[in-house]
């Protein structure tokens, strides 16, 4: 397979020569330019990180390196849920909320001195990870039965659930004793299934998660591309009518993508909630919009029906490249916002000028 | 519609060709009936689509269903695919009473349908589109090395060249229109349904689809064609049932048909004067001159020509000629690389729509609905919309104005409607038609570019249209008029264009010029 890749690659490249070759002046200059704006994104890329490698040559020393992967890995899951939303040219912004949802429940069963459920003790960590899955797949559910059946948009219906879930953090983390309070003090089993050393590279250590990430990874992979449910689901975004009176399950589609998706919140949660060692109402905040970011950074269209896994993770790796250079030129979080609303703006105008048909 | 059963009478050399086969008896008693459809009843708000309809299919049997726009056929075919729910009726398949819910249950039943509008999904290649919905597993996971050879074996099977890995929407339609075709075989159903197979194909590719037929008919299948192709019709089918407004009118082998009756049965009456007298008269002036014309992104490709005052010229071709790309490039939607336009001798340039309107230009689009009409907009707001600046007194819309226009718009284009507050996509097509001309004329345009203005339009409302056009060009103005319909060009055209491949492949005379005239430039660059 890989070399069948390269091959077309190849060809591809050669193809777009040949046709160089033969272009006059005025379109050699139009096709260079083309290929300049559909990879504007990349190019951005390759340049801050060239600028911030001669600004600060910490940056691409390994502990640096080891950073940017283990943050890849740690919002991975996130957007690979996400993905499969925006494949059905839909979205999901409850996506940070049901990540915080499901951080503060694992906690909630995963501290040593609860005021949540005062006297428990910290489970066995697969229990309160299945609790959380579960809670997460029932706000997906609602999410895909709501766009399946009621025919609303996913942004409308994922803007109601992630107020509905954000009132449930609060109420959950008012049970007990807690009144809201931060919590922290995990139960070291669980840190360490999360955050434990997988394999040590000089001064960086890499964690466990990293490895879950890359299982995580390829599951999708295999989902997106191996089952009917994944090729259903291309279909559904590509042509919804087309897989109607093909004889697909449209609204059973639907709503498996979000409640896969929502699987997927409820792994960041529990990643994170060990890496972070503390959760609190904020937890999972604004998530979505790094991993909608990284989706159509990574060529997941919100045109829908396109899309690949590898895309996805490659826009992840190149976010967070970015955002860690940023940090390395010590530039102010104030502004990183900034800096993060308009590579949205650039990579969705850049994703949508691929599908414009020219007249 | 009638025009189409119009043109495929004049090209007399291509339709003796008729069902050879005599549907007697005996070939009744071969031929068992597999799919009967009884006493069919649907109504949507307002409307009986279905009054009392009832078809039977005879396996091995190729059967026509036949009338106008809106009669009915595609209403019939979706009820028994459970698209729409019948309200009563009864549809008995293979000896068993059916009620499918969903094209799920139908396919599974052997019941497959071609879709007239494409159902594919681009973004997918050849063979996930066509095993979509049942795709095959091993060990849960889908199996392309299999997807792979069946896809092989039914293209094989078919004498279709296509890759199974190709992308749709790199395919032409023509192609994708087969492939479409190739998913309903593979279903081994023993009924096909083609609704309007052959809108998009060449002569050659028809002579395929035909074969495809002829194997599926001699296999025992039973297929439902619908068409507005005549000669198509009376080659391929065994029996020929017409519908008119919701209602069955009569069944009857091809035999016992010809063309002439099966028109008289789909519109219900005789045609004679379809197209008003052309009474305009070509002045010596030429008001719009055209050259070397070529598209930036459209095969437009090195077009000149002349257009004089108070003329109607026509523009022929087939599907993909450059025919609406002409016209949007000469309008300024579609960007134009090289060419210059003259009006009145003088260069302009109209590199957007806004210039050409104020240049005197007026755009027909060819969709109606997704390019021309506001759908849920009033009668008002269509006819106002290109015309807001005249209508703006102190910076705020005056609505006596506006009412005014469209007082005025309704009644010049005789627009049948309850009010200016009624919403157009509540009109008929060829209501609707007429007010968006009627917003063009608004803006008292010297040029009238007319892309396709009378689909899917009723035969009555036509002629209307043509009325109006033949006016315009009475009052001294230019007409550009794009049409598929031949007989249409011949009869209401002064001079017709015809071109092929994005190139201007000749121009004729209408009144002295014949469909195979046209029809041989129309295929000269193809």
């Amino acid at each position: 397979m890989p070399e069948i890749t390269q091959a077309k690659k190849r060809n591809r490249i050669q193809a777009w020569m040949d046709d160089y070759k033969a272009m006059n002046q005025k379109d050699k200059r139009r096709a260079i330019s083309n290929l300049l704006l559909n990879n504007a994104m990349y190019i951005i890329i390759l340049i801050a990180v060239i600028f911030i490698a001669i600004r600060e040559p910490k940056y691409m020393s390994v502990t640096s390196i080891v950073n940017i992967i283990t943050l890849t890995a740690a919002k991975l899951p996130i957007a690979l849920g996400i993905g499969g939303c925006i494949v059905l040219t839909g979205t999901d912004i409850s996506a940070g909320r049901m990540v915080g949802l499901a951080a503060v429940i694992i906690a909630s069963m995963s501290i040593t001195d609860n005021r949540i459920f005062p006297g428990l003790e910290p489970l066995p960590i697969i229990v309160p990870l299945l609790a959380a899955m579960a809670a997460c797949a029932c706000i997906g559910f609602v999410n895909g039965f709501s766009v399946a059946k009621f025919k609303l948009h996913p942004f409308i219906v994922t803007l109601a659930t992630q107020l509905i879930t954000y009132g449930l953090i609060l109420i959950y983390l008012k049970l007990g004793t807690n009144n809201g309070q931060t919590l922290s003090g995990f139960d070291p089993t669980y840190r360490e299934i999360v955050t434990g050393t997988l394999l040590t590279l000089g001064p960086a250590k890499i964690p466990f998660y990293v490895l879950y990430a890359i299982i995580l990874v390829f599951i999708m992979w295999v989902i997106w591309n191996k089952t009917t449910f994944g090729k259903n689901m291309f279909a559904v975004g590509s042509n919804e009518e087309a897989a109607t009176v093909s004889g697909v399950n449209v609204s059973r589609t639907i709503i498996m993508v979000f409640v896969l998706a929502a699987i997927m919140y409820s792994l960041t949660g529990f990643i994170d909630g060990a890496r972070i060692a503390s959760v609190n109402t904020n937890t999972g905040f604004n998530y979505e919009c790094d991993a909608i970011a990284a989706c159509v950074i990574g060529g997941v269209s919100f045109v829908g029906g396109t899309g690949r896994i590898s895309g996805i993770v490659i826009g992840v790796i190149l976010l967070q490249i970015i955002f860690t250079g940023l940090n390395y030129m010590a530039v102010d979080q104030n502004y990183l916002y900034i800096i993060k609303g308009i590579i949205i703006l650039v990579a969705c105008a850049i994703d949508m000028r691929k599908y414009l048909t020219k007249k | 519609m009638a025009q189409d059963v119009k043109k495929a009478a004049g090209t007399k050399t291509a339709s003796p060709m008729k069902n050879p086969v005599i549907h007697d008896e005996k070939w009744k008693k071969d031929h068992p009936v597999i799919l009967q459809m009884k006493e069919i009843n649907k109504a949507f708000p307002g409307v009986k689509a279905l009054d009392g309809v009832s078809l039977d299919v005879r396996a091995g049997s190729v059967h026509a269903l036949m009338g106008e726009n809106g009669a009915g056929k595609s209403t019939l075919m979706k009820c028994l695919f459970g698209v729409y729910s019948k309200d009563d009726g009864t549809i008995v398949f293979d000896g068993k009473e059916v009620n499918y819910k969903n094209s799920k249950e139908a396919l599974e039943d052997g019941v497959a349908m071609v879709h007239q509008e494409l159902n594919q999904a681009l973004k997918r290649n050849v063979m996930d589109n066509i095993w979509l919905g049942r795709y095959p597993t091993k060990y849960g996971l889908v199996s392309e090395s299999k997807m792979l050879k069946d896809t092989k074996d039914v293209f094989a099977n078919l004498e279709i060249d296509v890759d199974p890995k190709t992308v749709m929407s790199t395919m032409p339609v023509a192609q994708r229109q087969m492939v479409e075709i190739a998913k309903a075989v593979s279903f081994n159903s023993k009924v096909i349904v083609f609704d309007e197979p052959t809108s998009s194909l060449t002569e050659e590719e028809v002579e395929h689809l035909f074969k495809i037929i002829n194997m599926l008919r001699d296999r025992g299948v039973a297929i439902i064609y619908i068409s507005h192709k005549m000669d198509e019709i009376l080659r391929i089918s065994d029996e020929i049932t017409v519908m008119r407004d919701g209602q069955w009118v009569a069944t009857e082998p091809v035999e016992d048909m010809d063309m002439n009756r099966i028109i008289k049965l789909m519109v219900g009456r005789e045609l004679t004067n379809r197209f008003p007298p052309k009474t305009n008269k070509v002045e010596k002036e030429v008001s719009l001159e055209v050259e070397g014309l070529t598209g930036m992104y459209s095969n437009l490709n090195d077009v000149s020509f002349k257009a004089h005052k108070g003329e109607i010229l026509g523009v022929a071709g087939l599907d993909g000629a450059g025919r609406t790309e002409l016209l949007e490039t000469i309008f300024g939607v579609a960007t134009r690389k090289e060419g210059t336009l003259k009006l009145h001798g003088k260069e302009i340039h109209n590199t957007h729509p806004k210039q050409a309107v104020k240049n005197g230009f007026a755009l027909l689009t060819e969709e109606r609905r997704a390019t021309g009409i506001f759908g849920i907009l009033d009668i008002m707001a269509n006819t106002a919309i290109a015309n807001l600046k005249n209508y703006t007194k102190g910076g705020l819309l005056s609505d006596a104005a506006m009412k005014k226009d469209t007082d005025w718009s309704i009644n010049a284009m005789h627009i049948k409607t309850p009010s200016q507050k009624t919403k157009i996509q509540s009109l008929s097509g060829g209501n609707q038609q007429k007010v968006i001309l009627g917003r063009w004329l608004l803006t008292n345009p010297e040029i009238l570019l007319l892309d396709e203005p009378t689909r899917g339009i009723d035969v009555g409302a036509k002629y209307e249209i043509y009325e109006l056009i033949s006016n315009l060009a009475n009052q001294g103005k230019t007409v550009m008029m794009v049409s598929s319909e031949m007989p249409e060009l011949l009869g209401v055209c002064n001079r017709i264009l015809v071109m092929s491949g994005g190139r201007l492949a000749g121009e004729v005379d209408a009144d002295n010029t014949s469909q195979e005239e046209i029809m041989t430039l129309a295929a000269k660059y193809v």
